[in-house]
């Protein structure tokens, strides 16, 4: 749906730096994510991937650097204007509306959103339980449920850019592949997709592009097959020297 | 006989009350925000009529179309403009910005009108009645009354209920951060919330100046009519507040029998009691629908 | 472990130069019916008993978190309790501590209530508390029911000598607030309350026990203001329901303190003194002047959060009282301040 000669990656990050207090959460962090792939940020607890996430939702304001959404800044921009621009974030914990019913929340992402192909008979379709239990509060659903009612609710406001921030926390492994084996379908219909992962290896997996933070700041970047298990060992905990070989990754 | 009567008195007592308490209601919904203002508001309402009738030679009973809206807009003016800004510095600042706008819009009435009382004359729907049997009848316009405060509830469940922008309220009310993310801007939800508090508010005082008579200092005790209200009927819950206004309509009347005093201590009585009781009120919900 | 660390200390300077400077205060305070016309007195008066107020309200909410907007119920129970002990004989300027004691027994049970609540739904039912003590002193033939009755005992007294007294009674229980206040603040249970001041699930969660100390909190702070009614009903020798029930002493009391800064021991005492500044100086205004200060108060209070005390201390590192505590640098002789985190 896109033409071909788009010269610029969908999403640009420059120099993003964001303070909470005293403290600096990002630190001068830059990437570039391209129309139709999968961009994950990388790395443990506290390096600031969940605060990378809500900067580009706009609930962050960054104190130096900028976003660009297809060559334009967005920086300023406040976050509910983001939706109609193209951007929709899953956030962290789902955040469902909790005295909403499971209809209600998925009609909550047409509110401010764009015209596209994500209809509610569709993700009906690509959630064949939903139906039947579209009239229950969202609260009452499982983790995994919830995650989807989550991701179903930021589709569709038809974005651009979707981020999703630590999808597989809190859920069954099984959960999470089947979520995760529905991407492909959504780069096929243009979508574009930044999501934050502890689990180094499903990042692996699924993404054309890895980032890891730690601290705040890069420690590395690039294809997912570019670098050695205990090199993203190393920068994801930070050690100079990694001295063990890890099985896990 | 006259308990009867004071029991049926009472209900429709309990009408104006409800008025009082679904605006607080709904605004402690969405923001978790009380307004110790808001008696004080619904006067303002009551002055403003009065001050209207004359220049504009509507019937008092009509004059509601012309000052709702006027309170709709101001509810949601102040929310954006001092409530809002007031919120950031959490919810305690606003509580008391809420007073102190009480405390100014009491003293301001207070260099305009005097402390006279004022009261708006609705001719024959404020004099007659319903005779039911020979020792009870009831007014018209307490039917009135009850019937706009059952309606205004029916009204504002539904909005939310069925509406679009009566779920991004609850959205919002669920948790704001949330809402953005929707693409809500809670701040103009906020307003709307609050502009729809002022004005069911500016029509409590209107019934009230019609019902009785309004002074500038008669707010703060149908705040707090409205407040008990809300509390017995259990936070959020409208339906509630509906039971709420209508239990401490009837102890006012029942405790009218007694004596004077006792009619406006009743209330609070069986306020504290059901505090004590059962301080999650009766109907008691987490959050509106 | 012998090296230094450093020293901790309540201030900059010790606790002996207020000592020495409050004592003065007090004795050219105490000094003043003899140098000084009555009509001034009589706004000292207005001001201590306006200061106390103050002074309560703002350890209730600015470190207990309590906003009540009902305290007028305790400067009730206080101007009744000196009304009732006249009416048997009691030469009311004894009668004042006896108000004050009463003031935090009426609390007690009041508390158990007021406790099940919390924000706004706390602050409206402490109105419904002072409206319901409103409602039923006025049920009371005997102590004038809605129309008031006048102190007995005092009339007799010459009108200097009571203006004197009556003036020192007030001098004596708004020191009596403020020693109170500054000793607890610097006890044990002042160094809970400052926590929960600064995060109350935070205190709570390092072992405070958040409900003890606010309900003590509660108790002073009734207690307190009963003493300002007590001296309400002796300043103007009557006493009536409508008027020491009235909310507006608590629109006075919060006024008070947010234009001063709340959350600190000198807010207040700046606060009240501009109060009474203000309303010398707009009386002629009428309501206007309730208008004027509730607007700058409202003002402060959204886009000022520390009121006149805040902005001044925020250019200095000025505390008159002690209550916090300073963190000095071994290496450095003179008394600059190194971490000033008041804790």
């Amino acid at each position: 749906m896109m033409s071909g000669d788009r010269v610029r990656p969908l999403l640009e990050v420059e120099d993003l730096t964001v303070n909470y207090g005293q403290l600096t959460a990002l630190d001068g962090v830059s990437f570039t994510v391209e129309e139709s792939s999968i961009f994950a940020v990388i790395g443990a607890n506290g390096a600031g991937k969940s605060t990378l996430m809500r900067t580009v939702a706009g609930l962050h304001k960054p104190v130096r650097g900028r976003i660009l959404l297809e060559g334009i800044d967005i920086t300023s921009v406040p976050a509910h204007l983001r939706v109609e621009k193209g951007i929709a974030l899953v956030p962290e914990g789902r955040r469902l509306f909790s005295s909403l019913s499971v209809e209600e929340n998925l009609l909550t992402g047409f509110y401010r959103g764009r015209k596209g192909p994500w209809t509610l008979s569709r993700i009906y379709e690509m959630f064949p339980w939903m139906p039947s239990r579209r009239t229950q509060r969202a609260s009452l659903l499982s983790g995994g449920e919830q995650q989807a009612v989550a991701i179903s609710r930021a589709l569709l406001a038809n974005p651009k850019l979707l981020l999703i921030d630590e999808l597989s926390l809190g859920l069954a492994p099984i959960v999470v592949r089947s979520i995760y084996s529905s991407f492909s379908s959504l780069l096929e219909s243009g979508l574009t997709i930044l999501l934050v992962e502890q689990d180094v290896s499903q990042a692996r997996s699924i993404a054309s592009h890895i980032h890891c933070l730690l601290e705040g700041r890069t420690t590395l970047f690039g294809g997912p097959r570019d670098f050695s298990a205990a090199e993203i060992e190393a920068a994801y905990f930070g050690i100079a020297e990694p001295n063990l070989e890890l099985g896990t990754l | 006989m006259s308990w009867i009567n004071a029991l049926i008195q009472g209900i429709f007592l309990g009408g104006l009350f409800v008025l009082f308490a679904a605006g607080l209601s709904l605004l402690f919904g969405v923001m978790e925000v009380i307004n110790l203002a808001h008696g004080d508001i619904a006067v303002a309402g009551g002055y403003l009529a009065v001050v209207l009738i004359p220049i504009l030679h509507i019937p008092a009973i009509w004059i509601f179309i012309v000052v709702v809206p006027v309170f709709v807009v101001i509810g949601y003016l102040v929310q954006r403009l001092l409530f809002q800004p007031s919120l950031k510095s959490g919810s305690l600042t606003t509580l008391l910005v809420t007073f102190g706008l009480s405390v100014i819009i009491e003293n301001l009435l207070l260099e305009g009108f005097s402390a006279n009382s004022h009261s708006l004359s609705i001719g024959r729907l404020g004099s007659g009645a319903f005779r039911i049997t020979s020792q009870l009848s009831i007014s018209y316009l307490s039917v009135v009354i009850l019937f706009v405060a059952i309606a205004t509830i029916v009204l504002i469940q539904l909005g939310l209920s069925r509406t679009k922008t009566g779920r991004i309220i609850r959205a919002v009310a669920d948790d704001r951060e949330a809402a953005q993310l929707i693409g809500a801007d809670y701040k103009h939800v906020f307003g709307i919330a609050a502009g729809v508090a002022f004005g069911t508010v500016a029509l409590a005082g209107l019934a009230l100046s019609m019902y009785s008579q309004i002074t500038p200092s008669a707010g703060p005790t149908y705040l707090i009519y409205g407040f008990e209200a809300v509390v017995i009927g259990g936070l959020g819950s409208l339906w509630g507040t509906l039971a709420g206004g209508i239990v401490l309509g009837v102890a006012a009347t029942i405790g009218l029998v007694a004596s004077a005093n006792f009619g406006a201590l009743a209330p609070h009585l069986v306020f504290l009691a059901i505090l004590a009781i059962r301080p999650q009120g009766f109907f008691p919900k987490k959050a509106l629908a | 472990m012998s090296r230094n660390l450093g020293t901790v200390s309540r201030s900059q300077y010790s606790g002996y130069y207020l000592g020495v400077v409050g004592s003065v205060a007090v004795v050219v305070l105490a000094a003043l019916p003899y140098l000084v016309a009555q009509g001034f007195t009589n706004i000292l008066i207005n001001l201590f008993i306006l200061l106390t107020l103050a002074n309560m309200w703002n350890v209730l909410a600015g470190y207990g978190g309590l906003v009540s907007v009902g305290q007028q119920a305790f400067i009730g129970v206080g101007a009744y309790t000196v009304l009732l002990m006249a009416q048997h004989g009691v030469e009311p300027f004894l009668a004042i501590p006896v108000a004050m004691v009463m003031g935090a027994v009426f609390a007690v049970p009041v508390s158990w209530f007021l406790f099940r609540l919390t924000g706004g739904y706390f602050a409206i039912a402490t109105w419904v508390v002072a409206v319901i003590a409103g409602i039923v002193i006025t049920g009371v033939p005997s102590l004038g029911g809605g129309t008031g009755a006048s102190l007995p005992g005092l009339h007799l007294m010459n009108s200097v000598l009571l203006g004197a007294l009556t003036y020192w009674a007030s001098l004596a229980v708004v020191l009596a607030s403020l020693v109170g206040v500054y000793l607890l603040l610097r006890s044990r249970l002042g160094l809970a309350l400052t926590a929960v001041r600064d995060n109350e699930i935070g205190a709570r969660s390092v072992g405070v026990k958040v409900t003890r100390a606010k309900r003590v909190v509660y108790l002073i702070s009734a207690s307190g203001c009963a003493g300002a009614g007590a001296l309400i009903a002796i300043s103007q020798l009557n006493v009536q329901a409508a008027n020491v029930f009235n909310i507006q002493w608590t629109a006075y009391m919060i006024f008070a303190v947010l234009i001063g800064g709340i959350g600190s021991i000198e807010g207040p005492i700046i606060g009240a003194v501009v109060f009474i500044v203000l309303q010398q100086s707009l009386a002629r205004f009428n309501a206007w002047y309730l208008v004027i200060v509730g607007a700058v108060a409202m003002i402060i209070a959204i886009w000022a959060r520390g009121g006149i005390w805040g902005i001044w201390a925020n250019r200095s590192s000025t505390k008159l009282f002690p209550v916090g505590y300073f963190l000095r640098k071994p290496s450095e002789k003179k008394s600059s301040v190194l971490a000033k985190t008041e804790y």
